[in-house]
């Protein structure tokens, strides 16, 4: 006689390839600079991971980039970049300009159309005149050449405050470098006080054309 | 067996009469509001001769911190006091109610300090009939005739009598604390310092918890409520920013006049 194993109704397994890691990004951009600056908390659901993990990294002396979302998705996601301006410096012996290296990424992440690189992206750079130029992504890869932007778990909170102060200027009247970086600042201890996803330090790069200056402020450690 | 709420009977303190129609909108994609959950660290400890109560002081709704600086302790008599975690709004109310019976029970026996367990039976009665869906999760402490007694309700309903207790969703950091460093022989000091600590473990390792620690010292000679105890997270200065007034631009006015059609006047006794 045969055996009939009862194995009951089909029952799904699910398989959840994202995580939310929190961190915010900053970024304003000037006529000669351009600042970009991340929080440093990683964290998950009520949980810290760790408090010193910058959010921002270097891709060449004139471009940085910054990306929130998946923690796992940016280091794949920065990892790919990397090794791809590594070729390009190789085959052309030039590095890549931030408007290529934003064309690049929005093809990258657009390339992933349907199963998405779970990432909010901020690109700063200088471009060929030596101005500061912003770009800023959603994770499906639309592309927005920006002036001043701000993303990540508190970009909510930060954009209207950015606005508020940036918003109306023209180029009669460009943002200083040490406005933009009060400003930076600010908007981040505003940002620490009621997103928890947001403390611990920020860290800022500010590009020029003599290089890249980088410091650290101290946020809510709660 | 799903359970039909609507046979409920609305004479008690809530209506269900919603329930069953909510459930269904929520299956058709409706987004429920969120309520107002205290992400929380709470700890009761106690010591040779006192009961120390201890609690951070931010609420959240989702990720967003609402209140910076809420007050957690609850007060249910003079020398009782309670610790809520959950929903703040059913912390408070369930509180609320009990502090009320205690008083009236201190009332009709003046001469005795009202038992512990009166209030711990009454929060566990209510939370029980209401099948948890009272999220209130509670620490409370006291001191009556018998002795200091420390309890911890669930939500559900269940009590547990213990010497030292951490909840909310710091718990796991604040325990920590207790676990290693308790013994029965603490000093009034070494109790508020270890209370303190284990606030302060789910304050900076909880992303729930934050901000300030409130304590409250129970005592057969009074009970001291120190609020604000700890300040660790005070907020880094930044820029004035003056928004100059009239910046929202007026596109239309217009007046709706008021016709007085009687008067009265009325005296009110002094």
């Amino acid at each position: 006689m045969d055996t009939v194993i009862d194995r009951g109704a089909p029952k799904a397994r699910n398989f959840e390839p994202y995580a939310s890691n929190g961190g915010s990004i900053v970024a304003i951009s000037g006529k000669d600079f351009v600042i970009v600056a991340s929080d440093t908390r990683l964290s998950e659901g009520y949980m810290i991971y760790t408090r010193k993990q910058s959010k921002l990294f270097q891709l060449s002396d004139k471009s940085v980039l910054g990306c929130t979302g998946c923690w796992c998705d940016t280091l794949s996601l920065t990892n790919i970049i990397q090794s791809q301006l590594k070729s390009y410096l190789h085959d052309h012996n030039t590095i890549m300009q931030p408007g290529s290296i934003a064309q690049l990424l929005s093809t990258l992440l657009y390339s992933r159309r349907f199963f998405p690189y779970y990432v909010y992206n901020v690109l700063a750079g200088l471009n060929e005149n030596g101005e500061g130029c912003l770009y800023s992504y959603d994770p499906v890869g639309h592309c927005e050449k920006v002036s001043y932007t701000a993303g990540g778990s508190s970009g909510v909170l930060m954009q209207p405050f950015l606005d508020s102060w940036l918003g109306k200027r023209t180029v009669d009247s460009p943002v200083s470098e040490e406005e933009a970086l009060n400003l930076v600042k600010d908007a981040f201890t505003a940002a620490g006080e009621r997103d928890i996803y947001t403390g611990d330090e920020v860290v800022y790069n500010i590009i020029k054309k003599d290089g890249i200056k980088s410091g650290v402020v101290q946020l809510r450690k709660d | 067996m799903a359970l039909n709420y609507s046979s409920i009977d609305d004479d008690g303190a809530f209506s269900f009469r919603n329930l069953e129609r909510n459930s269904k909108l929520e299956k058709m994609g409706l987004k429920m509001p969120s309520f107002r959950k205290t992400g929380t660290t709470i700890v009761g400890v106690t010591t040779r001769d006192c009961v120390i109560l201890a609690a951070d002081t931010r609420a959240t709704s989702d990720t967003i911190v609402m209140e910076k600086n809420c007050e957690k302790i609850h007060y249910i008599g003079k020398y009782m006091h309670c610790c809520g975690a959950g929903t703040a709004a059913d912390t408070m109310q369930v509180t609320r109610m009990v502090s009320a019976n205690v008083s009236l029970q201190a009332f009709k026996f003046p001469d005795e300090m009202v038992p512990v367990v009166f209030a711990a039976r009454s929060l566990r009665q209510y939370l029980f009939k209401y099948m948890g869906y009272v999220s209130a999760a509670l620490i409370l402490g006291g001191i009556d005739d018998n002795g200091s007694h420390l309890y911890s309700i669930y939500p559900h309903g269940s009590i547990d009598k213990l010497p030292y207790i951490s909840m909310g969703s710091g718990s796991m950091a604040a325990i920590s604390e207790l676990e290693s460093r308790w013994n029965e022989n603490l000093t009034e000091e070494e109790g508020m310092k270890l209370a303190c600590d284990a606030i302060l473990a789910g304050v900076f390792n909880d992303l729930g918890s934050g901000s300030n620690v409130d304590l409250c010292i129970i005592k057969r000679d009074g009970t001291r409520m120190l609020r604000n105890y700890l300040t660790p997270n005070k907020k880094p200065a930044t820029s004035k920013y003056i928004y100059p007034a009239g910046l929202t631009k007026v596109l239309a006015k217009s007046e709706i006049k008021f016709q007085i059609t009687e008067e009265t006047v009325m005296e009110v006794d002094a």
